[in-house]
């Protein structure tokens, strides 16, 4: 639902460092986004090919690596990767603790862009 | 044609907002000025419990409530006769609040004739947690209707709240809720939250929760 606020933060960065760049086309945008966000990769793509129109982003993929849920035990200090739809009653599976802390997962985040 | 360039970027995607919300943190702690950002999903009880806690707090602190609504003056007419300062934000079709939205529904108030308010966020438990709006303290709802298994669909909501408020518990009796379930999953999210039963119907736990926002506020304007 709010991709489109998103999309529009994506495509200001990345002028800016077309601009700081020389860069005249860009074809490529790297994304880091966790998995704890429901962004839709697809959505994602289609607004930011409207808002894009006639910049050097025009026509750029967005290519987007979900960054997996990872918990850290708080008992035994082991980490764990956890799928969001498996998210229901979560114990360390070393120690079986259930004191945890998130430590990644919300990730927003533009690694670098191909461009030319 | 030039050859493809890898140029590095690694910059923070929401990182104008997160930018903005900490300006707007920076700004209400010299004014002496406690924000509140209320979340739940819509029907929950927000402007009930709203309407409550100005009750409890209004002879202690000078208070005033940002409604942002997708289209409607409801719920800031509600708030406003009750004698406190109350803003409409209309957010057209937006989700949720950023930072610039907060800032400008702020504007609108004498800010430095307020130590609390309270931001009535868009019903809503996807977006609102995406952002941070500036407020010194996230608060959200979840009414015993709406299912235990809440912090398990919107886990992200869960993690980004200071405190809880379990709204409706006066439904327990005649519902399958399981409170102690719900709360442990909440706590692996978010080990430091707190928890706290409400019924903004029968007035059940009304004193604990306008006791802990009370505290907070004193600490932060002190």
């Amino acid at each position: 639902m709010h991709e489109l606020p998103v999309t529009q933060s994506i495509l200001d960065i990345v002028l800016r460092h077309a601009r700081m760049n020389g860069v005249t086309k860009i074809h490529a945008i790297n994304l880091n986004i966790g998995e704890l966000s429901d962004l839709q990769d697809e959505w994602i793509q289609r607004y930011f090919d409207y808002i894009s129109k006639g910049s050097p982003a025009e026509g750029a993929k967005l290519k987007i690596e979900r960054i997996p849920v990872v918990f850290r035990c708080n008992a035994c200090t082991g980490s764990f990767e956890v799928r969001v739809k498996e998210m229901k009653d979560i114990v360390c599976p070393s120690c079986g603790k259930k004191d945890l802390t998130l430590v990644s997962g919300r990730e927003y985040y533009i690694r670098d862009m191909e461009a030319e | 044609m030039d050859t493809i360039r890898l140029i590095e970027i690694r910059e923070d995607i929401l990182s104008d907002n997160q930018t903005l919300a900490s300006e707007l943190k920076a700004d209400l702690k010299n004014r002496k000025t406690f924000l509140l950002n209320l979340m739940s999903s819509p029907g929950s009880g927000k402007t009930s419990l709203i309407l409550k806690t100005i009750e409890k707090l209004k002879g202690k602190f000078r208070i005033g409530v940002l409604e942002a609504d997708i289209d409607s003056m409801v719920d800031a007419e509600k708030v406003a006769s009750t004698g406190v300062q109350a803003v409409q934000l209309k957010t057209g079709g937006f989700c949720h609040l950023d930072a610039s939205m907060v800032k400008a529904g702020l504007d609108a108030f004498d800010l430095d004739s307020l130590d609390l308010i309270i931001i009535e966020n868009v019903g809503n438990l996807v977006c609102p947690a995406e952002f941070d709006t500036g407020a010194i303290r996230n608060a959200m709802i979840l009414s015993v209707p709406e299912g235990d298994d809440k912090p398990l669909k919107y886990p992200l909501m869960f993690s980004v709240c200071n405190v809880l408020v379990v709204n409706k518990i006066d439904y327990l009796a005649s519902s399958d809720f399981d409170m102690q379930a719900m709360k442990e999953r909440v706590k692996k999210l978010n080990p430091g939250i707190a928890i706290l039963e409400v019924s903004s119907k029968t007035g059940v736990g009304i004193d604990e929760w306008a006791g802990w926002l009370e505290g907070e506020v004193a600490a932060f304007i002190r």
